[in-house]
């Protein structure tokens, strides 16, 4: 198995703080991998590293065997890297179908017209909205639009798959066809990096689970050693806790 | 698109019917509406579908203008001097948009206005090749009679107009229109679904200059005197953003009907308010401003719907 | 460094002191309503216009109607923003410059019927004089009027920061959904900061009438200099607004003394460009509003 992403000493400085600071990790090809760590350890920017959206201040992003790291976000878009976002962005004034075509048609490369409305459709109906392919996107409830993203994500025929806490905000029913949606995806090959908090996703999807904290990830493996892992303890717990963890077991 | 099309076919067939009048006045009024029409839709490539509010109109027109006035003061045939016109204000609006559509809101909307009062200095200190303030002079095109100076200056606006909505017809129905789109609703949205903002945000500032440019070296020859203050003035880019409103941004026969209904009214305060025609002016766009934002054609739609039950 | 070039600089930073109190009001609008009053610039112009028929008719010395232009612009602007801009308050970008576009139109056009098209020059009689500072010589009215400007652009800056309306307004400015969860009423704060806008263009007005000849076209100048000005010094803050005002002046008069003055306009719109595109936030690189 080759990886189809490598990040190798991968910085992001703003002004000088350092948001992501020398993450070296690789996801490979048909992985879910899962990207976990407390709020503000700097897991959307490394999304946006990903994506170009805030290019790497220092080290390497390869994309399948490819150097990405100073693309713009359409350029990585066009190479197959789609992303969801935490708050979901559709095209306001725009059809469900129409949001979807235009995944089609810019990153997916088909031409403006009849076969992008149909690919759309299709995507749609996989994850469940083509009832609603002509209403309005904002008319959408909260649950249709992360939906939305999903089917966005698809139609730019991704080789890699950035969730970015596609479950805040949705119930527990929600959340479990949320899940039955991200494993489907993965079936069809797609490779996933997905940014959870709920640790019950993480655990149930993941082969591998990658820990980030204050920019630097402390800790990378399957998802038992993960939550195991006296570091990772500390990051989220606090070292007091960790202390008494480690004296509580011997 | 069809449909579009056909009732575009027959509106400017019925436009072109208009010198069987034979009278100056409706000739005139005729090749100034058709000109309005093509600042209007020109200005919907880049305001109405890609959402940038340019002010950048009244910089094409004048560079256009004096383009094709020095061009056909060193002899190059009219026809020509036009056409160079076009492609200069086409090649301009490209390297200006490369700098300035990294701008967005109200930044972009004064860069874009300084532009022409930057190119109006420029022109008045550049004697030698404009006449400065002084103006310049074109040479009369050899025509029968006066009349039929007229008419081909209202079919050149007429063939101008209809190359210009053909343009604007392709563009919403293409690729580029869509992207277009995408960007007036959310740009970095649109990046990140794989749209080449810039590449698509020039295209559609390119498009809205080039028509324009083409527009003020006809005018020039139509007026056969221009000077820097006459073709640089920022009301043609407020009078294109106007008429668009009026009309209804982002509706294929907005801009035309807007500009029809705004030279009307223009018409009427300049031949009964003479004195005061700038502020009846102001007056007309708080009013639409304040009690038509949407324009005419969605109060047209709005009484439309009505009777219909949706 | 010759004398000359001491002149122009305190020539320059008298200027920058005016171009200070003209922008302040523009910036404090813009940074908090995200609102480009066009009409700024033909308010000086009324402003000027007070001060000089106070003085024709009155005898009203200019400093003087500083103190009727503030209630009177205060009042204009209040009840501006409350007629009219807060019903496209929430509007794009567009049709705010557009209506105040047609409002300008219309002042403008008001302004030529009642005032003519006419320059019209404040004269005070006796002439203030000069004074000289060690070699550099600079006419009393102009130091004085710089120092009126720099006070009322203070009176600004303390209004802002001690008052409680000041605290109000900033806090909308800063978090406007989160000012009224706090129980501030947008709307009237809106209105009172337009209100301040105003004030200030009417306010500078009777200042600049003692240096400047009174034309009811002269707004659209003014206003670009309060919007390089807010572009040089980063939005909404006043003492963005004294530092752009500061180096706007300067580089205008060295601009006039190297390149003629006849190309002004062309220079600091130069410099606005190039700022928009390398220093969008600014000289002082404080965040500014879209």
């Amino acid at each position: 198995m080759s990886a189809l992403l490598e990040l190798s000493s991968v910085t992001r400085r703003f002004g000088g703080l350092r948001a992501v600071s020398d993450v070296t990790l690789s996801v490979p090809q048909g992985e879910v991998l899962g990207l976990i760590g407390p709020n503000g350890a700097g897991k959307t920017t490394l999304v946006n590293v990903i994506t170009g959206v805030h290019p790497a201040s220092a080290g390497k992003v390869r994309f399948a065997g490819e150097d990405i790291t100073r693309v713009r976000p359409y350029q990585a878009a066009r190479r197959g890297i789609a992303r969801t976002f935490q708050i979901v962005q559709p095209f306001p004034g725009m059809t469900v179908l129409e949001n979807v075509a235009a995944a089609a048609m810019f990153a997916g490369g088909l031409s403006y017209g009849q076969r992008a409305r149909d690919e759309a459709l299709q995507h749609l109906r996989f994850v469940g909205l083509a009832e609603v392919a002509n209403s309005n996107a904002a008319a959408l409830t909260l649950a249709m639009r992360k939906r939305l993203e999903f089917a966005k994500g698809l139609a730019m025929r991704p080789k890699l798959l950035l969730l970015d806490e596609v479950n805040a905000g949705l119930n527990a029913a929600e959340v479990d066809q949320a899940l039955e949606l991200i494993r489907a995806i993965a079936a069809r090959g797609v490779t996933v990096l997905i940014i959870e908090h709920l640790m019950k996703v993480v655990l149930s999807l993941c082969s591998r689970i990658a820990v980030l904290h204050h920019g630097e990830l402390i800790a990378a493996g399957a998802p038992q050693a993960i939550i195991e892992d006296p570091r990772v303890i500390q990051a989220y717990l606090g070292k007091r806790y960790a202390r008494a963890q480690a004296g509580a077991h011997g | 698109m069809k449909r579009d099309a056909s009732i575009a076919l027959v509106l400017f067939a019925l436009v072109a019917l208009l010198p069987l009048s034979g009278e100056a006045y409706w000739m005139r009024l005729g090749t100034t509406m058709l000109m309005y029409g093509v600042l209007a839709m020109s200005w919907n490539f880049i305001g109405g579908m890609a959402g940038y509010p340019s002010f950048a109109v009244a910089a094409f027109f004048g560079l256009g203008a004096y383009a094709g006035a020095v061009a056909q003061k060193f002899g190059v045939p009219m026809g020509f001097a036009w056409v160079g016109a076009g492609l200069l204000a086409l090649v301009f609006a490209a390297l200006l948009g490369v700098a300035l559509l990294r701008l967005r809101g109200h930044y972009f909307a004064i860069a874009s206005l300084v532009v022409a009062e930057v190119l109006r200095e420029l022109v008045n200190s550049m004697t030698g090749l404009t006449g400065g303030g002084m103006g310049l002079n074109l040479p009369i095109p050899a025509m029968a009679s006066v009349d039929a100076q007229a008419r081909f200056f209202f079919y050149v606006m007429l063939l101008l107009a209809a190359v210009t909505f053909t343009a604007m017809l392709i563009t919403a129905n293409s690729k580029l229109g869509f992207g277009l789109r995408c960007i007036q609703q959310n740009e970095s949205a649109a990046d990140m679904l794989g749209v080449d903002t810039t590449f698509y945000k020039v295209s559609a500032f390119m498009l809205s200059g080039v028509f324009v440019g083409v527009a003020g070296a006809v005018y020039a020859s139509w007026v056969y005197y221009i000077e820097p203050p006459d073709v640089f003035d920022v009301l043609y880019s407020v009078k294109a953003i106007v008429m668009v409103l009026l009309g209804g941004a982002g509706s294929m026969f907005g801009p035309l009907v807007g500009a029809a209904a705004f030279l009307s009214l223009e018409e009427l305060v300049w031949r009964n308010y003479l004195e005061v025609h700038t502020g009846v002016l102001g007056l007309m766009i708080v009013l639409l401003v304040l009690f038509l934002p949407k324009g005419l054609i969605s109060l047209s739609q709005r009484l439309g719907r009505r009777g219909k039950l949706r | 460094m010759p004398l000359l070039y001491f002149q122009i600089l305190a020539n320059g930073l008298v200027l920058g002191g005016l171009y200070a109190c003209i922008a302040s009001g523009f910036s404090l609008v813009w940074g908090v309503q995200n609102v480009i009053n066009i009409l700024h610039g033909s308010f000086i112009v009324l402003g000027a216009y007070l001060a000089y028929f106070a003085h024709l008719h009155a005898g009203i010395h200019p400093f003087l109607s500083i103190l009727i232009a503030i209630p009177v612009f205060f009042a204009i602007g209040y009840g501006l923003q409350r007629m009219m801009i807060n019903r496209i308050i929430a509007a794009p970008v567009l049709l705010t410059l557009t209506l105040t576009f047609g409002l300008d139109l219309m002042l403008q056009n008001g302004m030529i019927m009642a005032f003519t098209a006419d320059f019209k020059k404040l004269v005070l009689d006796p002439p203030l004089g000069t004074i000289a500072l060690g070699e550099v010589v600079l006419p009393v009215d102009r130091l004085a009027a710089m120092a009126l400007a720099l006070a009322l652009t203070a009176m600004l800056y303390l209004i802002l920061s001690r008052s409680r309306i000041g605290r109000a307004i900033v806090a909308v400015r800063m978090d406007r959904e989160a000012a009224a969860l706090m129980g501030v009423n947008v709307a009237r704060i809106y209105a009172i900061t337009f209100g301040l806008g105003v004030m200030m263009a009417g306010a500078s007005g009777p200042l600049l009438a003692m240096i400047f000849p009174i034309s009811p076209l002269g707004g659209p100048a003014y206003l670009g200099k309060a919007f390089v000005i807010c572009v040089l010094g980063g939005l909404g803050s006043v003492p963005g607004a004294m530092i752009g005002g500061l180096v706007l002046g300067v580089v205008e008069s060295f601009g006039a003394l190297w390149f003629g003055p006849e190309h002004a306009v062309t220079l600091s719109f130069s410099l606005l460009i190039l700022m928009l595109l390398f220093r969008p936030h600014g000289l002082l690189g404080r965040k500014g509003y879209e």
